[in-house]
């Protein structure tokens, strides 16, 4: 059968105000934390933090604001597909500019761990 | 009613390449997934050339993150999420039946807020680098540290911003366009899907900058001695 | 109304109203928003630029006939072969079956009124024609001389060429093929028929949905690495220069990023349409059509983590090299599943040898060289010797020219009766098809050998001992030269004196064959409602008018 749904009337899901508003504070104090923790020494956990929080706010923007959790399967097919091409397109790069200067093919983990720091 | 049922019964807006309102909406809702997975890509392209520079060149992204004013990212990262928050809020007002002012009312703020945006980002951010000289190839007068990978920097601090910078303006235009719409009755809890899907694009300019804001202001921390 | 027979035995359509003359005037094409004169008018833009690139051809080919050049300073014929390149991939090949056939068969084979957004299947002609022009203009005025692929610090920094008004002409026919793909995606999702599901679908549409994909997820990608290129040609610095630690090998990144998935948006239509071909003309249902269809996914999905392999011997890292050397191997099985596929449907096949066909078979055999020597290219010590050469010119010219320029005509002579209404001559088609083979391989064979000696591709002088070889490839140029002109002309004549059509000339199965030749402009009188699967040709077939 068709993909096309047969419902009338009844079009998308309705999100509660509160809904809208705890997430809005949600993503504002999620701005306030990344800000602050920039200010506190914590190396190279900076950035993972920084990106964990970007990531975080992100994720309720798309579930909430637009819709997704909401949404059919596919949509979120679409969305994952577009951020894993992104994947490739980083992940296949950084395996030539990262590795121009490796002088042996090293050996199990050791291979990771270089390889994952240098982006810290 | 069933949508199925004769010709006059749909509503305004209906396309005749569909059978029913349920097949457009949701054909415009992929669409404009579609379209937002190649913008994904299109920022991707400066995003992943931008984390191999940043793997390359670490210090020199440090000292040039450190010529932005994490005050001025941070501020503009509240404005946008305000203006997600006003976005929203329009479409639930069609959703739920309000009257065409409210609608009008929650969009003119989304637009004051992206405005606002703008405004903040020209003023002083993009004028004052310009007047300190370091935007690359237009205003280059820096001496410090790490030069080459700090005007590199830069280069990508102003190519990521300005091309968010131009969706923004889009985005502004789409609202207008919006607006009008909405005086003119074009909407109801029936059909509100051009707003629907232009709040899928402007929600996805504001992920676009949240990415920006942490990946080009908190580069290596801002902590004393950073 | 079933339409699962196709009623053969109709008296052919005579002047009843259809999308050509439903409407008259300059505006009434202009403005259309009806998919199937959206798809003639990408069949005269892309026709238009064929010719402009083809020219091009004719002179470097002509040049190449004297080792120290024939015609031109080495500067034009720099700007001749970069012409070349970059009109036949961005502005013929890449549209070619997609924006004409594609546009025009899609909402009939799936039994939909026309596309999801048929505005912006009319933008997307008009953005296409913008960057067509602004192409034309740069290679009018002076041309660029950076080889289709542009590669910085020459492009951006060095050359003294149009780089920024050609970079403009790529990026803004990109969104060209976003647009369209984007539609094709939400027209296969959202518009077929009742009963029609995903593995009752032709081949043809799998095949389009899987390119619709690589339009959508790489296109943006050169958009952007051509916006980065006219950036820093215009602010003389950028991400790719040197002097600020850009590194230009990551334009090249971006760069094959998209243009090896491109190769792939040129030649999967092309296999769509050969899937077409291969059942109709030997009145058989596909091998394996589940494997042929996920064949088509697996290209796309594959043909995004091989791109280093046009990188091997440009400084890319020996470890990067490995993985894209083993994944490079990898892509090459789908293709070979469809071969095999087609093979195994012609076996026992009641076959006949009209022109689509012909050009269906060459494709197979021309495809399949050209294929097998991509190996011998992704294969990382044999690319050393063999990159750069022409060897690479011949290898990428068997499978684009080969392949997908051949399928593109095997499918517009296929269709060509449901497009125009007219039955074109067959005999004479025949004829062109087989001066195109024999022209082609005249063309192209010799440059495997020439590469494989050594001569370096994009030169304009060599030694003196190649010329042989070259004088044939030459020869063999004018030969294929006369093969294209043979169906301008009787295709051109059907459309006024070809006997008039009916609705299914060949007797084939497909939704597009129910329906009026030339179709109304809502496509049938009745939406379909499809009970059998595709090429169910032992079933209730009959003969063919």
């Amino acid at each position: 059968m068709s993909e096309h749904s047969e419902q009338s009337g009844h079009v998308g899901h309705v999100v509660p105000v509160s809904t809208y508003v705890i997430v809005f504070i949600l993503l504002m104090m999620g701005t306030a934390l990344t800000t602050g923790v920039a200010y506190i020494d914590l190396g190279r956990w900076n950035t993972v933090v920084a990106l964990a929080i970007a990531v975080t706010k992100t994720m309720l923007v798309v579930l909430f604001f637009m819709h997704v959790k909401y949404a059919a399967g596919l949509t979120r097919v679409v969305i994952l597909a577009g951020f894993f091409w992104l994947g490739i397109m980083i992940t296949l790069s950084c395996s030539d500019e990262l590795t121009r200067t490796w002088e042996i093919i090293p050996q199990g983990w050791n291979m990771i761990i270089p390889f994952v720091s240098r982006l810290f | 009613m069933s949508e199925l049922a004769a010709h006059g019964a749909h509503p305004p807006g209906f396309a005749h390449q569909f059978e029913t309102v349920a097949q457009q909406r949701e054909a415009g809702q992929l669409g404009m997934w579609v379209f937002l997975v190649t913008e994904i890509l299109f920022f991707g392209g400066m995003f992943t050339s931008y984390t191999i520079y940043r793997a390359l060149h670490y210090e020199s992204f440090v000292t040039g993150s450190h010529l932005l004013e994490v005050r001025f990212g941070a501020t503009n990262t509240y404005v946008l999420i305000c203006s997600s928050l006003t976005m929203a809020l329009a479409i639930r007002c069609a959703q739920t039946g309000k009257r065409k002012g409210q609608i009008i009312f929650w969009l003119i703020l989304t637009m004051i807020f992206g405005a606002l945006f703008l405004g903040l980002k020209l003023r002083f951010e993009w004028y004052r680098d310009y007047v300190d000289g370091i935007v690359p190839g237009v205003s280059w007068a820096y001496t410090g540290a790490h030069a080459p990978g700090v005007k590199m920097f830069m280069c990508f601090y102003f190519f990521m911003t300005g091309l968010h910078a131009l969706h923004m303006v889009v985005g502004l235009g789409i609202l207008t366009t919006l607006v009008i719409m909405t005086a003119r009755n074009r909407f109801s809890p029936e059909y509100y899907a051009p707003l629907e899907i232009s709040g899928l694009y402007w929600h996805f300019v504001d992920i676009v900058w949240i990415f920006l804001f942490a990946l080009l202001y908190l580069i290596g921390g801002r902590y004393p001695g950073s | 109304m079933s339409t699962a027979i196709a009623d053969l035995h109709e008296p052919p359509a005579e002047s009843g109203v259809n999308y050509l003359n439903a409407n008259y005037g300059i505006k009434s094409w202009l403005l259309t928003l009806d998919h199937k004169r959206i798809a003639l008018l990408y069949l005269g833009s892309i026709t238009i630029m064929f010719i402009v690139g083809g020219v091009a051809a004719v002179l470097m080919r002509l040049h190449l006939v004297e080792p120290q050049g024939a015609l031109f300073e080495p500067e034009t014929y720099n700007k001749l072969f970069s012409t070349h390149g970059i009109i036949m991939v961005f502005f013929f090949l890449v549209p070619s079956i997609p924006a004409t056939l594609g546009n025009f068969l899609i909402p009939l084979m799936i039994g939909a009124r026309d596309v999801a957004f048929p505005k912006l299947n009319l933008l997307s002609w008009y953005v296409f024609i913008t960057g067509a022009c602004f192409a034309l203009y740069a290679t009018l005025s002076g041309g660029v001389d950076t080889g289709w692929t542009f590669y910085p610090p020459y492009s951006s920094l060095y050359s003294h060429t149009n780089v920024v008004a050609v970079a403009l002409g790529v990026f803004i026919a990109g969104f060209s093929s976003i647009l369209t793909g984007l539609n094709f995606i939400v027209t296969i999702h959202k518009m077929r028929a009742p009963g029609m599901t995903w593995f009752r679908l032709p081949l043809f549409i799998w095949a389009m949905y899987a390119t619709s994909l690589i339009f959508v997820l790489g296109t943006p990608v050169i958009a952007i690495t051509v916006f980065l290129l006219g950036l820093e040609r215009i602010l003389h610095v950028g991400i790719f220069d040197p002097s600020v630690g850009g590194d230009p090998l990551l334009f090249q990144h971006l760069f094959w990023f998209y243009s090896h998935p491109a190769v792939y948006i040129m030649i999967l239509p092309g296999m769509g349409v050969v899937s077409e071909l291969v059942t109709a003309f030997s009145r058989k249902k596909i091998f394996g059509y589940s494997f042929v269809a996920f064949s088509s996914l697996s290209i796309a999905v594959i043909s995004f983590v091989v791109w280093g392999h046009h990188m091997f011997v440009t400084g890319q890292s020996i470890y990067a090299g490995l993985v894209f050397s083993v994944l490079s191997f990898l892509v090459a099985i789908p293709s070979a599943v469809k071969v095999f596929n087609w093979t195994a449907t012609l076996y026992k096949g009641s076959i006949s040898y009209e022109a689509p066909m012909l050009y269906a078979l060459g494709f197979i055999g021309l495809f399949t060289i050209g294929g097998l020597t991509g190996l011998f290219l992704a294969s990382l010590a044999t690319d050393v010797h063999l990159n750069g050469t022409y060897f690479i010119v011949a290898h990428f010219h068997y499978v684009m020219v080969g392949g997908a320029v051949m399928a593109f005509m095997g499918g517009i002579h296929f269709w060509w009766p449901k497009i125009t209404g007219r039955l074109y001559p067959d005999y004479w088609a025949r004829i062109a098809a087989a001066i195109v083979f024999v022209g082609f391989n005249l063309t192209f064979f010799p440059q495997f050998i020439l590469g494989y000696a050594g001569m370096p591709r994009r030169y304009a002088i060599y030694p003196a001992e190649f010329q042989v070889l070259n004088v044939m490839s030459s020869a063999g140029a004018s030969i294929l030269g006369v093969g294209y002109l043979i169906p301008l002309i009787y295709l051109t004549w059907s459309m006024r004196y070809g006997k008039p059509a009916g609705r299914n000339p060949w007797g084939a199965k497909g939704l597009e064959w129910t329906t009026l030749s030339p179709p109304p402009t809502e496509n049938f009188e009745e939406i379909p409602i499809v009970t059998e699967d595709a090429y169910e040709y032992l079933v209730a077939g009959g003969p063919r008018v």
